[in-house]
């Protein structure tokens, strides 16, 4: 179990997010959902270290430093002229020398294979496309191997079908692995199916934590997320939140 | 084809990527030796290959003192401080554009060569009233270096109260250039017309104001930034993949810019003997960039030996072009180096 403290965090003068205490299960994937502008971005800048105010990282009981996080922002686009096997390899630069150890590039090769980048190793980032860039950069966060992995809407840039086997590789990856992985999304459907826990943010604070059964009531997303919102249950009896339009 | 079969193909053309990269940096070292081979054996005397050759073999106390003195204190200090300025300036163009993100980044254009210009015309017009136990040959490099350490201070001190954004960098050192290049016309329109020549001579950078002791000192500074550059190389090269990319792999990029800021500097002012060469630093990386692609593994060594080979085919060109008195290279620099530039622009869009 993953336990992480998070003090106040302000922007200037005014106060993004209040404290709180998140606790994930390892092996597990954890979905904050919440509308825009309720702190999701800036949680998981914090719990990566990037912000002024310091997250304090558990894992039971033992503190953990940043080096163990492994952190995905936004969808941006990498210009640079290099190779996406170069770009995997670059998760862990702290291990790099003038040459590559053999050892590392069959690494590399074989966890881009896990996540169908296999053909690509050798093309450079700026040919590819925005959802292909993703999935490499996500490939490159799994290759530092981190305890802890912070995704910020690893789905964004991607196609249906992406999106769905992107989420059901991360969650076999964290369920291989042990490692914890926190996402933002903005997909309650995709939310629903794919997470083990729902973390609910609104206006910077922590509504719940829970299942997603139990963070994503009807109440709960007609309040926050302003929408009339109908739940009903697919073919695997997972939750299916279909929104409209408030009167 | 078996995923296996797909990944191993892929996985051998990244490899054949990498040793395209190797033999290009292997192809640029044999040019520059081609040309150094041919600065040696270009110049006014005209001596021929065999006399060199006979000459190079004597040692510079041989037997032929004339030619001994051609070789060993004109053309082969030219040559070598040819090579010293122009890896030097290759490098520090390529770590600019790198840290600053910004293609338009060099010594010159960042107001590094400013700074040493007006140290050096400085020296040059005062130099003989001050009484320093520095020799006249070395004042005006000697100031130029403290200017450039100067202006770097004082875009490092902005950089430190601002944060060290790329923008903020590039400003800082906008304002800079423009600072010191006002310095200096004011300095050039104080001196009388003699002095004015002789910091005119100054600011059009010439290696024939190279000499061993000169080449010492510069070679020494390079070679202890070397070590430097070398354990930043994964550094600059996960920059590339974006700030925000960079700081979440757990690179803490201000403090990269402003350690590889100070680098920069340092080689600038290493260079400053030959006097003001621009367009080296400019133009060096970018064919580097295209010819190598961004691991700066290949793309640090490929843009010195570019650097290298600007100048050292511009002292070749200079040479030529008037037998009599060489043309101060810094004016062949740009003229020897758009070819290079066009060919590489024309053959990357090409493919």
């Amino acid at each position: 179990m993953f336990e992480i403290t998070l003090p106040a965090l302000r922007r200037g003068r005014s106060l993004v997010l209040q404290p709180m205490e998140l606790r994930l299960p390892a092996g597990s994937l954890t979905g904050i959902v919440g509308p825009n502008g309720a702190g999701k971005s800036t949680l998981l800048r914090a719990i990566a270290g990037l912000s002024a105010e310091r997250a304090i990282l558990r894992r039971e009981g033992r503190v953990l430093d940043r080096s163990a996080v492994g952190f995905l922002p936004q969808s941006f686009t990498v210009r640079a002229n290099l190779s996406v096997l170069d770009c995997v390899l670059l998760g862990r630069r702290e291990g790099l020398g003038w040459s590559v150890p053999p050892a590392m590039i069959a690494q590399a090769r074989d966890i881009l294979a896990c996540f169908g980048l296999a053909d690509l190793a050798a093309r450079g980032m700026n040919s590819l496309s925005g959802g292909q860039q993703q999935r490499v950069l996500l490939v490159q966060r799994l290759f530092r191997n981190p305890q802890l992995l912070a995704l910020d809407e690893p789905t964004s840039a991607r196609d249906l079908h992406h999106q769905l086997g992107a989420l059901a590789a991360l969650r076999a990856h964290a369920r291989q692995s042990g490692t914890a992985v926190i996402a933002a999304l903005h997909d309650l459907t995709l939310a629903a199916r794919f997470c083990d826990r729902v973390l609910v943010l609104g206006e910077g604070r922590l509504i719940c934590q829970d299942t997603p059964e139990g963070a994503l009531t009807p109440e709960r997303v007609a309040a926050h997320w302003r929408v009339t919102p109908e739940l009903l249950r697919d073919r695997d009896a997972c939750l299916v939140v279909v929104p409209h339009t408030v009167e | 084809m078996s995923m296996q079969d797909r990944l191993d193909t892929s996985v051998r053309a990244w490899r054949a990527r990498s040793a395209r990269r190797g033999a290009a940096v292997g192809a640029a070292l044999l040019l520059l030796a081609g040309l150094v081979l041919a600065d040696l054996m270009t110049g006014p005397s005209a001596m021929s290959p065999g006399v060199l050759w006979q000459t190079f073999l004597a040692g510079p106390q041989g037997a032929d003192r004339a030619a001994a003195a051609i070789l060993f204190q004109i053309r082969l200090p030219q040559t070598v401080m040819a090579l010293i300025v122009g890896g030097a300036l290759g490098l520090a163009g390529l770590m600019m554009q790198t840290i600053l993100a910004n293609p338009l980044a060099s010594p010159f254009t960042l107001g590094f060569s400013a700074a040493a210009g007006f140290g050096a015309a400085l020296a040059i017009m005062f130099g003989s009233a001050l009484a320093v136990p520095v020799p006249g040959w070395l004042l005006a490099p000697a100031c130029a270096f403290v200017a450039t350490l100067s202006a770097t201070a004082l875009v490092w001190l902005v950089a430190r109260l601002k944060g060290s954004q790329p923008e903020v960098l590039v400003l800082a050192g906008i304002a800079v250039l423009f600072f010191f290049q006002s310095l200096q016309s004011l300095v050039q329109f104080m001196a009388s017309p003699e002095v004015l020549q002789q910091i005119v001579f100054w600011l059009f950078g010439s290696l024939l104001k190279a000499n061993w002791t000169a080449i010492k000192r510069a070679g020494a500074i390079v070679a202890l930034c070397l070590p430097l550059i070398a354990r930043e190389t994964w550094a600059l090269t996960t920059l590339r993949m974006g700030e925000a990319n960079a700081e979440s792999l757990g690179l803490d990029t201000d403090a990269l810019r402003r350690r590889v800021f100070l680098i920069t500097a340092a080689l600038t002012a290493a260079v400053s003997f030959t006097g003001t060469i621009g367009f080296v630093g400019l133009i060096a990386p970018h064919v580097a960039r295209a010819m190598v692609g961004e691991d700066h593994r290949f793309a640090l060594p490929f843009a010195a030996l570019t650097g290298a080979l600007i100048l050292v085919s511009a002292s070749v060109v200079s040479k030529l072009l008037s037998s009599g008195a060489a043309i101060p290279v810094g004016i062949v620099t740009a003229v020897a180096g758009i070819p290079m530039l066009a060919a590489v622009i024309l053959t990357h869009r090409r493919s």
